[in-house]
């Protein structure tokens, strides 16, 4: 993408800075210090209708809104992406209530506002991570009533849990679960990291970013400050294992990166790129070259001169 | 085939300019009018306000007309306009028993003070199409102007008859030191109490709420209902603004209110008598009035003491699904890119495939030794 850094003409007439109103902003800023205070726990917040639909990232979007400045940078990304469509909406829409600055660049960026990913870019001090959220309730497939799951969580029994991956392992051989992996938070509390692949699960301990969590639909704020210990479930015979690659990026030769696979044609070609646009744009600007590069569609690598 | 993952930002305005075109449709047909709508299209308006939580026929009719007529999407508008709204207070509680009546039936009494009075209704026509008012047929002749239905004191409700008897439990008395609950301003937990539980019912969407009010005839936790009484017309809204500490007119809602009357076999308490569920809409709208009352009778089953066996009982689940927006909100977010999960998923298909076949051969070479 060539719009690296962008800044925005005035914000929307008729609505707040951010859209919210400072009231709810509040609010939601309460929601979140308490959720900071008790990492992991999930804390019920007053969701307001945004102007997208639920499901879409409205708990996201209302966490940005209430802790975003006027000198903040955002970032917005979707399945790892600055360019997928739903990104692209939420940038857009900050563009113009907010008026802040946007960029792709995970390193430039104050505001990472993601949905199903983390960067593979470290985040550092300062920087804050906004998880969307669609179910934050780790044990709900297990237990589908609310008043059930938070009597679990405020006695810490999480038996259902541990027999569920047991149960995994007796039928499988291994853990069947491949995103949204739960995790345990400052050895307290059992927590949903959102449907991001497991793969990113162990960027989430000790990381040195502020990571929020909001889910709008289902009215709840959690967080895990900074340096905080993020252990995924497992078992000493069954350690938890992320997903390995067996090639490099096919556009810039990147390895330990997740890689999203892309259908080339109907006869079985394929090939595996990163999920991360960003990342991989500037592997490449950096010279490294993957093995498909010259021959890949410019919808995938983004270069318009390449047809 | 080539899937395109770059490019969002160009096609999403593209799309939108497209929606617009699509929108207005073939531009030799005339543009219709937000004043149409409203008046032409009068339930359907109806019943955005009510699902849509915000009394403003204008506001409704546009929302409609942006929608292409999408109900949900037309709801959806009004509720994100809604949220951006200041809230100044909360109004008097309304008065239906002075409501100045546009219809009022009962199927407990046949007749009943105030009298039954049919109104403007569905009920009783002939489902046959009307092909004169496609030929766009004359407007019917008006009818006759008659004086005001209602006196001065209103029309008691039959549930207030009732009382008197003692035969209906009372009607909780409203307590002023309990505010009346918001779940658009709080979170909404469990167990939600009955102000709560009739909120979600009233924007709660009209087939959910219509099929699990059905739900409760059919046997999964029955009721014995009887529609003691329904009534449609024009309530007036007062406000006590705190620097002048009495009530003002603000202004006047066309609602529709049922009571209905449900058997109770009575506790060791309380001896048998009728109990209530109520609802109450924006507009007309029987079905969905009559369908909230059956419900709200029926998430009633913990204060009552009877066993909560069906859906209708289990305020989770009916509360939970009631709003049509979050539910459109989460099916349709299915179509959101999800190939990261995919690919997770299809990693661990694949490997779950090949240790299958691994296992398949050893089990073969094993059976042929």
């Amino acid at each position: 993408m060539s719009t690296h850094v962008s800044a925005t003409a005035s914000p929307e007439a008729g609505y707040n800075f951010a859209y919210l109103d400072e009231q709810t902003k509040r609010m939601i800023r309460r929601a979140i210090l308490k959720a900071i205070a008790i990492p992991g726990y999930q804390v019920p917040f007053a969701s307001r209708e945004m102007p997208m639909p639920y499901g879409w990232g409205t708990g996201g979007v209302q966490v940005t809104a209430s802790i975003l400045g006027r000198d903040d940078v955002l970032k917005v990304i979707d399945q790892g992406s600055d360019d997928t469509t739903n990104a692209v909406s939420i940038r857009k829409f900050f563009e113009r209530t907010a008026g802040v600055r946007t960029t792709t660049h995970t390193r430039e960026a104050t505001v990472v506002q993601t949905r199903h990913r983390i960067p593979e870019e470290t985040l550092r001090e300062g920087q804050v991570i906004v998880y969307q959220v669609p179910i934050p309730e780790p044990l709900r497939f297990l237990e589908p009533r609310e008043t059930e799951t938070r009597k679990l969580h405020a006695l810490a029994e999480y038996g259902l849990m541990h027999v569920k991956l047991y149960e995994d392992i007796a039928r499988h051989g291994h853990i069947a679960t491949t995103y949204a992996y739960p995790v345990e938070v400052a050895g307290r509390y059992i927590m949903d990291p959102s449907p991001t692949p497991k793969f990113d699960n162990p960027k989430m301990h000790l990381m040195a970013a502020l990571q929020l969590f909001g889910a709008g639909r289902e009215k709840r704020i959690y967080a895990i400050p900074p340096y905080t210990e993020v252990r995924s479930l497992d078992f000493e015979d069954h350690p938890f294992r992320i997903q390995t690659f067996k090639e490099p990026c096919a556009l810039c030769a990147a390895t330990g990166v997740y890689l999203d696979e892309v259908i080339m044609d109907d006869r079985g070609g394929r090939m595996f790129v990163c999920s991360d646009s960003d990342f991989c744009e500037e592997r490449r600007s950096a010279g490294h070259r993957g093995s498909m590069l010259a021959d890949a569609p410019a919808a995938l690598t983004g270069d318009s001169t390449h047809a | 085939m080539y899937v395109a993952v770059k490019g969002g930002e160009a096609a999403i305005d593209n799309a939108h300019r497209l929606l617009a075109h699509a929108r207005r449709g073939d531009p030799a047909v005339p543009e219709l009018a937000t004043e149409q709508i409203d008046e032409q299209m009068s339930l359907l308006v109806d019943r955005v306000m009510t699902e849509g939580s915000l009394y403003d026929r204008q506001l409704a009719a546009l929302a409609l007309k942006q929608a292409r007529g999408d109900l949900i999407e037309a709801v959806f508008l009004v509720r994100a306009f809604r949220t951006t709204l200041p809230r100044f207070g909360y109004s008097e509680p309304v008065d239906t028993a002075r409501m100045e009546l546009r219809r009022r039936i009962s199927a407990t009494y046949k007749d009943l003070p105030g009298g039954q009075v049919l109104g403007p209704t569905f009920d009783y026509t002939h489902r046959l199409l009307d092909f004169m008012l496609m030929a766009n047929g004359e407007a019917p002749v008006a009818p006759a102007e008659v004086e005001a239905l209602t006196d001065e004191d209103g029309t008691p409700r039959v549930t207030d008859l009732l009382d008197a008897e003692g035969l209906i439990e009372a009607s909780s008395a409203l307590q002023d030191e309990v505010p009346v609950g918001d779940l658009t301003r709080e979170p909404l937990s469990f167990p939600a109490e009955r102000d709560l539980r009739l909120q979600a019912l009233a924007r709660g969407d009209e087939g959910f709420v219509l099929a699990l009010g059905y739900s409760t005839q059919r046997g999964y936790g029955r009721t014995h209902p009887f529609v003691g009484e329904v009534r449609v017309g024009e309530v007036e809204v007062e406000f006590t603004p705190q620097e002048l500490g009495f009530p003002v007119p603000l202004g006047r809602l066309t609602v529709t209110e049922c009571q209905m009357i449900s058997q109770f076999k009575g506790s060791a308490a309380v001896p048998p008598q009728f109990t209530r569920g109520y609802g109450l809409v924006f507009g007309q709208s029987e079905r969905k009035a009559m369908a909230i009352s059956l419900v709200d009778r029926s998430l009633r089953a913990r204060e009552l003491g009877e066993d909560v066996v069906a859906p209708a009982q289990d305020e989770e689940f009916v509360l939970s699904h009631a709003d049509n927006l979050q539910a459109t909100g989460f099916v349709e977010h299915l179509k959101l890119p999800h190939y990261v999960d995919f690919q997770a998923e299809l990693d661990l298909v694949r490997r779950m495939r090949a240790e299958h076949e691994r296992d398949q051969a050893i089990h073969l070479s094993e059976a042929a030794e």
